[in-house]
This record gives structure tokens, sequence and C-alpha cells, in this order.
């Protein structure tokens, strides 16, 4: 790629409809507006496949971060070169990771493997193996420019460090240790009576009336006792908000949809041969979906620029209408269509007034972002935090971190087979959802602080203005280390000799949520707070919808049919590792 | 593969069909003139293992390619190398055979008889089968198959022991790897294998993994298979045991050769008539046994002064193995009074039908008084009818003195007084299985949970009855079978069945709940037999009989009004001299077979029951007929009689009949009693004095 003049000019100059940003739902829109024999053109201002989505060398993350953390530079000069026909909008990017805090305490090490890593930039995130996600790339093919592996297990943590199976199958049940034989009994009728359901066994149907309820009533009326309770609300299920406290979370999970959320849970265990359990996570990392989807648009003849930025819309003078983008190259490209990556931003020409119809649309073109927050975490350590498995997920269900826990906190451990890192390294993935970053930095702390030995910091890389922002939960952080130094050896980049694997590298951030929207310009959604994608496919196809409503998404062709004729051969069409 | 639904025939695969048929025709036509001419060469060989490879079915090939083999080992040019070769290419059509269906009977057994040749690759087996059973772990020919490899190979029980397990953790559902468990299990027992020295270590920590199975998925069977082994495990001592004798430790026997009964001082339930001069002696054990006889078992008594006796199984069966035996003794006619010691076991030889050891020894002895005869009175005695009238019957009131059999019965469960310390793991491990499934059953209701519960109070119940002298839990276990029973009406006569034996075993268990079954029958016109005490147990809706050996006493037994539709067992009761059986559902002569061993019957009542509704007597397991071996043998003897064109029709009854000295019976009420088979009757039984009420001359 270095050997690519800057800017070559882009021919034709028109296409059907311009993407900017290569994150998962654009790619998805690219590949699926390609194979409805659109003209696409697919733009990213990065180097790489992913934006909000990708998966990135160490060195590479802070950057990414940051670059996406502070308000954009004043608008440049396009605006100033007045087209006759068309207004400029100038596009900047608005700010979306916020309290950016990262902390290195074995430089050297890392530096050394710095491009052996590949850090997902929006997780925890992982497939469950019967899921939309799966389908869908299933049903493109663009599996075949992906690998995936099974997740080990799940279990919920608590505040004392302690990692409880989730017994979330009948074999698992029967193995588990922790549970007693009421409880055994108790879960598995229970997982039947959802089973059954539906199997449209007619004995064992749940009522309307109970479907209706709130799935944490229908749990309580089934006597689950609240170990059990929490393990399938927040581990089978993946609630995030506290389903005990309506304050908390206004909108309760419905039974209808907890049983959903339970067969699909049900329907991934098995589903392929080599998985074992009901999660998968993709060979190099979560950016290798986009990238495959980006491959799947271009095999039907999509054009791809990487590292084009785009300055300002084309606007119809009269009418407001849109009709094209500029290029930093300073090329003029016109489309029908234009989707945007949410990270950008229209801003008016300072001084000159819209016109009337532009005016009009104006206060909708405006970012959403009442979804609240979620604080991520990476952290890179030289010991798994279980040490016979490499790569499973730990549900801290609310409450049990803290009272004021209100939401689910999710981690994820991947190890070096997956190729995300280094041998004999980890990382994990943490998230919660919160209200402010300092909540939320607070739970991911909690976490790190019962699973890990944080030693003291030796070079802090948190740029200026998120340093500021880094106090109380910081300092909290800070404490617990020196307790923890002085007792246990310390041995920076190593392991102490027992317990808790050392914390080699760590970064904090808070990310908006938004949602995509379709307006004067449609734009794309965040990565949402969810542990899969099943929820952006969804807003995805609901955008593609919209600004395609003639078009199919996706149609099935005789070439790309891959439907499973049920001959028993373990629904091969997902390549696994064993 | 287990749980694949059928799919039904596309019409292209209707075409396959026909296409692979027309092949394996022309395939086997050739074969066929290969075999018969004893063809074995390469070309012929390689064609019958493509017909394997289509229809690994085909027993002939799989016996063609053993000639095959044989034929080419005992050629001059093999040498080591060639035969291996030989033999590898058999296990790889073996092999391929098995990939079209691994289910083959054929296919598994060629392999096994080529590894029985001596090959070598033993290891590759275990790997052949680990990929087997990934396909389908319940594969009982993959599981046979393991054990024959792992035996070859001397692996360790431990090894194989822990290979169930994964399997079993991979899915518990799988009845193959719970039952291998068990054989592996019973092997390191019997071995005494370290840390499987006693089963009271090794069972406990049985219960607790099945417990996961059945906990978490009561519906499933294989748990439950696992389970009912375990309680098998926990009940069963291995070493037979003596539970009852007649007559009882220190008991009074009158023996009378007439129906005066001089006034004596003895009781009714240890008097006994005889017409033979002797008296039989029932052993009566916990489990089947082999080898009784005149040196495993000796006798002491003055009038039998060698000790020889001849010792006789009783059972229906044709069997050497009883549960219950019987010899009868001869006394003198003259006046007597004598003890007799009967010694059991002191030399070894009883040995249980699962091989182990009888080793209790035990002596019993009790006094026999043998009073004259009078001829006169014997005959009017046998002219007399019994009346099963209510009003014949008295209710018996014992004097407290009296020596009541069931009274020193207790002293005779010989059983528990051997080891009771080391069985108390057993009763312990059986409380808590109980208050285990109690449990269970207070969160859901499972049949299968309610019929081992039932099962474990019965067990429990049965194993501290002689200490707690009561039946704890019978009234929970009846309730428990009256639950099934309207539960699971599929199993409503197995519950039924159990219920009865449960009545039965509650009536029996004390001396008070036994008297109010027995009664005094005295009817108006007679007074020759002596008043004799009868046992009624009518009117209870008993669908099976059991508890005999608290019965060994009963000589008179009324079972009329019940729902009999078997007597099985009733053999034991040596002593029975009438037996009431009116009113009940018997469908067959053949059901009454128990009664061919019962030497002292003279009044037999079969009255208002179902036999010849039905020309096939479903509700038995076993029907006896001239072609089976048992009754053909005995039929042959007499080929004289039965050529009597009347009899012809009726061989069943003619062989049920013509051995009992019966001289009353009643079968009015039943489909098959009409003129001719009464007539039939009469000529069969030329003792009987009496057919439905009517006097015979």
């Amino acid at each position: 790629m270095d050997d690519i003049p800057p800017y070559p000019p882009i021919d034709p100059t028109t296409f059907d409809l311009i993407v900017i940003g290569t994150g998962l739902p654009e790619s998805i829109i690219a590949a699926a507006a390609s194979t409805a024999s659109k003209s696409v053109l697919h733009l990213d201002p990065n180097p790489f496949y992913g934006s909000h989505f990708s998966s990135l060398p160490l060195a590479d993350l802070p950057s990414f971060l940051s670059s996406h953390s502070t308000s954009p530079s004043p608008p440049g000069s396009a605006s100033s070169d007045e087209h006759h026909d068309f207004s400029l909008l100038d596009l900047s990017t608005r700010p979306l990771y916020s309290s950016i805090d990262i902390s290195s305490f074995s430089p050297d090490l890392l530096d050394q493997y710095s491009r052996k890593f590949n850090l997902d930039v929006a997780g925890p995130r992982v497939f469950f193996c019967a899921d939309k996600s799966i389908e869908l790339i299933l049903n493109t093919g663009a599996n075949q420019y992906m690998e995936f592996k099974s997740i080990d297990a799940t279990f919920v943590g608590d505040n004392k460090g302690n990692l409880l199976n989730v017994p979330d199958s009948r074999a698992a049940i029967f193995k588990d240790k922790s549970l007693g034989l009421m409880e055994k009994n108790l879960l598995m009728r229970f997982f039947k009576l959802v089973q059954g359901h539906f199997a449209g066994e007619q004995d064992v149907k749940i009522s309307d009336e109970d479907l209706q309820s709130p799935f944490v009533d229908f749990l309580n009326k089934m006597g689950l006792p609240p170990k059990i309770k929490s393990f399938i609300l927040y581990a089978i299920a993946m609630e995030d908000y506290d389903q005990e406290d309506t304050g908390v979370c206004g909108d309760l999970l419905k039974t209808k949809d907890g049983i959903n959320q339970l067969a699909l849970y049900n329907a991934s265990i098995g589903r392929f041969q080599n998985a074992s359990g009901a999660l998968l996570y993709p060979i190099y990392g979560q950016g290798e979906l986009s990238q495959a989807f980006c491959r799947r648009a271009a095999v039907k003849g999509c054009t791809y620029v990487l590292r084009m930025p785009v300055t300002a819309l084309l606007v119809d003078k009269d009418t407001g209408c849109y009709k094209g983008v500029r290029l930093t190259s300073g090329q003029d490209i016109f489309s029908q269509k234009l989707i945007l990556d949410p990270t950008f931003k229209v801003t008016l020409p300072s001084g000159s007034s819209p016109s009337p119809p532009l005016q009009a649309k104006f206060p909708f073109f405006s970012p959403k972002d009442d979804r609240g927050k979620i604080v991520r975490g990476i952290c890179i350590t030289k010991a798994s935090l279980k040490p016979d498995m490499s790569n499973f997920l730990v549900v801290y269900p609310p409450r049990s971190m803290f009272p004021e826990q209100v939401t689910s906190i999710r981690l994820l451990q991947i190890a070096s087979n997956l190729a995300v890192c280094p041998p004999g390294m980890f990382v994990l993935y943490i998230s919660a959802l919160c209200n402010d970053d300092d909540q939320g930095k607070k739970l991911i702390h909690a976490v790190m602080n019962t699973l890990l030995t944080v030693p003291p910091p030796i070079n802090s890389e948190s740029n200026a203005s998120a340093q500021s922002e880094t106090t109380e939960s910081g300092c909290a952080a800070q404490d617990e280390t020196a307790e923890s130094s002085s007792t246990g050896p310390s041995d920076p980049g190593g392991d102490p000799g027992e317990g808790k694997p050392t914390l080699l590298w760590s970064a904090l951030y808070s990310q908006e949520l938004t949602l995509g929207q379709v307006d004067f310009i449609c734009s794309t959604p965040m990565p949402d707070g969810k542990l899969n994608y099943d929820d952006l496919i969804d807003a995805t196809v609901k955008l593609f919808k919209e600004i395609y409503p003639e078009d199919e998404f996706f149609p099935q062709t005789s070439s790309e049919n891959h439907e499973h004729d049920g001959d028993g051969d373990g629904d091969g069409d997902v390549s696994l590792e064993t | 593969m287990h749980g694949r639904p059928r799919k039904a025939p596309k019409p292209e695969d209707e075409a396959a069909s026909t296409a692979k048929a027309q092949k394996l025709r022309a395939l086997q036509s050739q074969f066929f003139s290969f075999h018969h001419d004893k063809i074995y060469t390469k070309e012929a060989v390689e064609l019958s293992a493509k017909l394997l490879e289509i229809n690994p079915e085909s027993y002939t090939a799989w016996n063609y390619r053993k000639l095959a083999v044989e034929h080419y080992l005992s050629q001059p040019e093999c040498n080591p190398d060639s035969v291996k070769s030989v033999l590898d290419d058999e296990l790889r059509v073996v092999e391929s055979a098995l990939r079209q269906n691994f289910k083959s009977y054929g296919a598994w057994h060629h392999r096994k008889w080529v590894l029985s040749k001596g090959h070598s690759s033993i290891n590759h087996e275990l790997r052949l089968l680990d990929k087997f059973q990934k396909a389908d772990s319940r594969n009982f020919h993959a599981w046979n198959y393991r054990r024959f490899v792992a035996h070859l190979m001397n692996r360790s029980e431990h090894d194989e022991l822990k290979y169930t397990e994964d399997m079993i953790y991979t899915n518990f559902s799988n009845y193959s790897a719970w039952h291998n468990r068990s054989v592996l299990l019973s092997a390191l027992l019997e071995k005494k294998a370290e840390g499987f020295l006693l089963k009271e270590n090794v069972l406990p920590e049985e219960y607790e993994f099945i417990h996961q199975a059945i906990f978490t998925d009561p519906d499933d069977q294989s748990g439950w298979f696992y389970n009912l082994w375990l309680l098998d495990q926990t009940v069963t001592t291995d070493s037979p045991l003596l539970v009852s004798t007649w007559p009882t430790h220190g008991s009074d026997v009158l023996i009378l050769r007439d129906g005066c009964q001089n006034g004596s001082s003895f009781s009714p339930f240890t008097t006994l008539h005889s017409e033979s001069g002797s008296f039989p002696i029932v052993l009566y054990f916990n489990q089947p046994v082999e080898g009784v006889n005149s040196s495993t078992v000796t006798i002491e008594c003055g009038f039998n002064k060698n000790g020889y006796l001849l010792w006789e199984p009783l059972s229906v069966s044709n069997s050497q193995a009883a549960q219950v035996w019987v010899a009868h003794l001869k006394f003198p006619t003259s006046e007597l009074d004598s003890s007799v010691e009967v010694s059991v076991g002191h030399s070894k030889g009883i040995i249980s039908t699962r091989g182990f050891q009888y080793c209790h020894p035990s002596s019993f002895s009790f006094n026999v008084h043998v009073q004259p005869v009078e001829k006169d009175s014997f005959q009017v005695s046998v002219a007399e009818s019994i009346l099963w009238r209510e009003e014949n019957f008295k209710v018996y009131s014992a004097q407290s003195e009296e020596s009541i059999p069931i009274a020193t019965f207790d002293q005779l469960c010989i059983k528990d007084g051997h080891d009771s310390t080391a069985s108390n793991w057993r009763t312990e491990a059986l409380a808590k299985e109980v208050e285990c499934f109690r449990e269970l059953l207070s969160l859901m209701d499972c049949k299968i949970g309610k019929l081992t519960l039932a099962r474990l109070l019965t067990a429990y119940d049965a194993m501290s009855f002689p200490f707690a002298n009561k039946l704890v839990h019978s009234e929970e276990v009846l309730k428990l079978y009256n639950d099934l029973m309207k539960l699971d009406p599929t199993h409503h006569r197995y519950y039924k069945d159990e219920h009865s034996l449960v009545v039965l075993q509650k009536m029996t268990s004390s001396k008070e709940s036994l008297l109010q079954h027995c009664f005094q029958y005295k009817d108006s016109v007679s007074s020759v037999i002596a008043n004799p005490i009868c046992l009624r147990l009518n009117n209870l809706s008993l669908s099976r009989i059991g508890a005999f050996e608290k019965l060994l006493w009963v000589q008179m037994l009324d079972l009329s009004h019940n729902e009999l539709q078997s007597i099985e067992g009733l053999e034991a009761m040596q002593l029975l001299s009438c037996l009431g059986l009116g009113h009940n559902k018997l469908r067959s002569i053949t059901a009454l077979e128990p009664l061919r061993k019962l030497k002292s019957l003279r009044v037999l009542d079969i009255s208002y029951n179902q036999i010849g509704d039905h020309s096939i007597d479903t509700t038995r397991y076993l029907c006896s007929s001239p072609l089976s071996h048992s009754v053909g043998s005995e039929l042959n003897t007499d080929e004289t009689v039965i050529s009597d064109a009347a009899l012809v029709n009726y061989w069943e009854a003619f062989y049920m009949f013509k051995d009992l000295k019966l001289n009353q019976l009643d079968i009015v009420g039943n489909t098959i009693a009409d003129e001719k088979f009464k007539s039939a009757l009469v000529k069969i039984m030329p003792t009987l004095k009496r057919l439905d009420d009517e006097l015979l001359n």
C-alpha cells in the first residue's frame, strides 16, 4: 500500500452509493448494495479496515482512540471554495471516546511484540453459534474469509475472585460441582420447559400471560433460587441491567424475549461439531468480520479507497439535497445515496446562513447520544485467569461486585491461540454500560482489582485531556496496587508466585452509544453494548431497507446457497479450528 | 444413530437402491460360484470384499473370507510378513464395511476373529473404536468390541473405568457406558483391587455420581437402570442365607395318621395328617441355590439312622437350582417321640446361582410325635367335603402359650444374626437413598421416582425387620403403588403385583396381624377332620402371592375372591392339603403348575375362574406345551394313557392333574368345565371322590 501515490484520482466519478467508514454496518451495507448490483464507492480515512470495529496492533490503538477523542480541527479551506451549483457542508468528526487511560507496566516487552497484537476496539464481543451474524456470514459466503474457534466456557464471577461454572447445558448441569441436586433438577426442568415450549409440545406451553410478564417474575414463579436466576438472566440471556431493580431497569426483559435468548443459546451449543460451547471468536480478532464483508463487496465490484478522508458534502443549492462528497484530494464524487460512519458530523459554514431547505433539514442532523455510554477495558497479562483454560467469558451480574453496581460487567479472555497476542500472553476485554465515565470506570477497576495484580505505574501514556478526567477511580486503583504490592512479591512483567496474574498493559476508555439514523443523511450505529452483533445487524438491515426499499438484502442465489440439507455433517460451513 | 428421524425415500433414492440391488445380484452370483468351488484366488477374494462393502450383512461372504484366510495360512509359502498383510487386508475390509453400517454383527464378529488370529494392531483398534464411539457413543457393538479389545490387551479396569466416566460426562444418557461401568466395577470388586476392597466404600461414591444424572434429568432411563443395579448391589448379600424352615426350630410336631385328636395339648398349627408315612422338611433360602443334599444338610434323629435324605429342588422349571428345597423324612408306624436336628451348610457345597458359597452354618431342631393309625376313621374323613362357606369359619382365638409357627419364626431369621454389623452400611446407604428420593418427589411427580422409593422402602424394611419387628413403611409403600396404578395405567399389573406382595408381607409380619386371618374350619356335619386352622387371605384383591417363607406351616389356605392370575411360588407350601382359589382370574390349567409339587394337596377349589376363556394364556410368561422340554418328556412315558382319545384334547389337564391325589375338586364356573372335560378329569384322577359337589363312585 505504501507505494500507492497519496491521492490517485478515482474513476468513475459517479456512483449509486458512497459509504464512508469500514465499520461492520458500513461493510455489510457495501456488500449488500454491491450484491444488489449497485455501484458502490467505499472510503475510509484510516489505513486499515474496520473503523470502530477493527482489531489494531498495540501501538496503533492509543492513537486511534485519541484521534476520536478530541474535537475536530477547525473546518478546512474547502468551504471557502464555492461551487456554483452546490453548497459545501464541512464534514468533521466528533469525539466518541473519552476518559482514555492507558497504562503500560512493561513497555520493553510490549514494544517488542506490538505488531503481534490484534486488539479489538469494540470488545468484548463474541458470536453465538446460532445467532443472526453467523447466519449472515454463512448466507453471504463471508465465511470463506474467516476462521473461528470455540470459547471454552462461561463463568459467573464474584467480588472475591471466584469463577463459578455456568451450567448452560444438560451435560454441564450433570457435571457441575457447585449445584445441589435440587438445583440441578430445577434448572434442567426449566430448560426442558423452554425447549418443550419451542418444540410445540402441548402440555408444556408457557401461557401468553407469562410470556408478556417480566422474565424475572417468571423465573421466580418457577421457584428458581437466586443463584440460578442470576445464571439465566446474566450469563445465558446476557442481560445488561439489574432485572430486580425496576428503578434502574425501566425496560424489564419480557419472558418472551428471555426464552428466545435461551433458545438461541441452546441452539448454539453443539451446532458445529468442533465447537464445544455456545460461543465463537474469530481468529485474528473481530476486525476480521468487517474485512470479510469488504472482501465480499469487492468481489461484487465495490471500489475501495482507504486513507481517503472526506472533507465536505456537496448539497444542491436550491433543494438542499445531497449530491456528492469532496475528498481530501480535492476530487468531487457524486452519488445518489450516502452512508456515513457515526463519527462524522456536518458543520455549517460559519457566517453564511444556510439556504431555507437546508435549514429545514438541519435540526435532524445532529448526533443522538441519549443511549448512555459504555466503558471498555483492555488488559494484557502473561498468565491466564484460569490456569487450565485459554478462552472464556466471565459475567459479573449486577450487585455482584458492590451494591451500587446496576449493570452486568463482562470479561472475555482471549489467548494467543486465537492470534490476538504473542504466545504466552492473554488479552482481557472488559465492558460495562454506565451513565457517566467515572461510574463505568469504577466497575472496570473493580473487576481488574479482583482478578489482577496491578503493579505501580512505570509510564502513563494517558493523553492530556483524559488524564484530567482520571480522578477518583484512578486513585482507587493505585491505592489497591500499593496494597497488593506490599503483600505480594513484586515482579513487574511476571506473575506473583501465587494467585492473580500481573497486569502488563491496560487501556480504559469510555465510548458513546449512538444509534444509526436515517434522515437527511444516513449514518450507521456505533458498536453497541451487547455481547454479539445481532442488534447491530438488525439495525443495518433496517438501514439498507430504508435506502433500497426495492432491493432484497442478500438474495439467495444458487451459487451462494449455503442452506443446510440436514445430512448431519455438522453444518460444517463455518471453518473451526480444533 | 440415535435421535435421527427416518426420512421418506425420495424417487431418486429408490432408483439408486434398484441400481444397487442390480449390482449386488451380479456380484452375489459370481461370489457364490467362487465360494462353491472353493476358489480363493486374489481376484475371488477381492470380489467378496466388494460385496461386503456394499452389503456388510452378508454372513456367507464373511465366512468365505475366513475360509480364504485359513486356506492362505495353510499354504507352505506364507511367512510372518505376508500373514500380517493378509490380516491387515481383513481389517481394512471390516473397517470399510463398518463405515457402511457400524451395527453390522458380521463385520464386528469378523474383526474379533481376525484379532484372535494373533494380529497385533491392538492400539490401532482402540483408536478406531474411539472414532466409532465418537460417531455414536451408544453403539453397543462398539462397546462390546471395546471390552473384547481391552481384555485382549490387558488394559486395566481403572483405565476403562475412567473412559466410561469421560463418556458419561459427554452425555450421561448412555446406557452402554453405565452398563460397562457396572461390569468393570463388579470385576474390580471381585478382584478386591486396590481402592475397590469393600463395596461399602465404592457404592456410596457411585450413588453420588448417579444422583447427579437422575436429578438433572429424571426422565432419562439410563440413570435409573444404573441406580437399580446399585440398589441390587446394596441389598443382596453375596452368600446365600437360610431364611426359613419347616418344622421351625424348637417346635413340637404331632403327626396323626387319622383325624382323632385325642385331646392332646398340641397346637393345631403343628398337627399334621400323613398318609404316606413321611413328613416334609422344607428349607427356604433367600436366593436360588444348588447343591443341597445329604452331605451338605445332615440330619440326626432316633429313627433315621443312616441320615440319608433325598433333597428335591422346588422349582417349576427343571433347573437344579431352587430357593426352596424339600426332603421327606420317613417315620416308623409305631408310636414315637423323638427329636430331630438338621444341620445346614456345615460342609461346603451349597452354592448360589451367582457362584457364592453358603457360609453361615446353622442348625435347627424339633420334636416329632407320631400317633398310631386307625384305618376306618380315615376312610370316612376323605368322603367328607370341605365347603368354603363363610359360616364354616370361626374366628380362631389362640391360646397365648400356643406355639404358633409365626412366633418361632422370628428366631429363625438366621440371616441377620450373622452379619448385623457388616450390614450396617447397607441400612445406612438405603436410608440415605430414601431421603434423597423423597426430596426428588417433593419437587416433582415422577413415576420411576415413586417406584424406586417404594422399592427402597421395601428393601429397607426387609433389612431392618427382625430388629424393628414391624414393617415401618408398609403404609407409605402401599400408597406409592396405589398412586402408580393411577399415574401409569400401562404398567398397572406390575404395580398391582408389587402392591399385593407388600400387603402379604405386612399381614405376615407379626403374630397378631397373622392371627387375624386364622380361622377354625368347622362345618355342621363333619366332625372327623378335627377343626383345622385355615389361613384366609380372601377378598384382598391380591394379584400375586408371596411371603411364602412365613407361610410354610399352612395346611388350609383360602385365597378365594382375589385377582390372582398366577400362583407362582405356591410350591413352597408343602403342607398344603386344602386350597381355595375360587373366584380369581386364573386363565389356564397350566397356571396351576406349582400345584404339581404339592404332594399333600387333597382338596382344590378353582371354581369361577377364567380357565378356557382364552385359547392362549397371554398372562403367563412361559406356556408349557407338549413340545416344550419339561412337559414332553413326562408325557412320553405315559403314551398308553394319552392314546385315550378323550384325553388327547386335554393334555394340559392330564399333565397337571395326573400326579395329584385330589379327593375333591371344584371347577364349576370355568368355560372349560363342560361334561366332557369333567369326565376326562375323573379318568385322570382315580382318587377323586367329589367333583363340583357331586359325589363320585
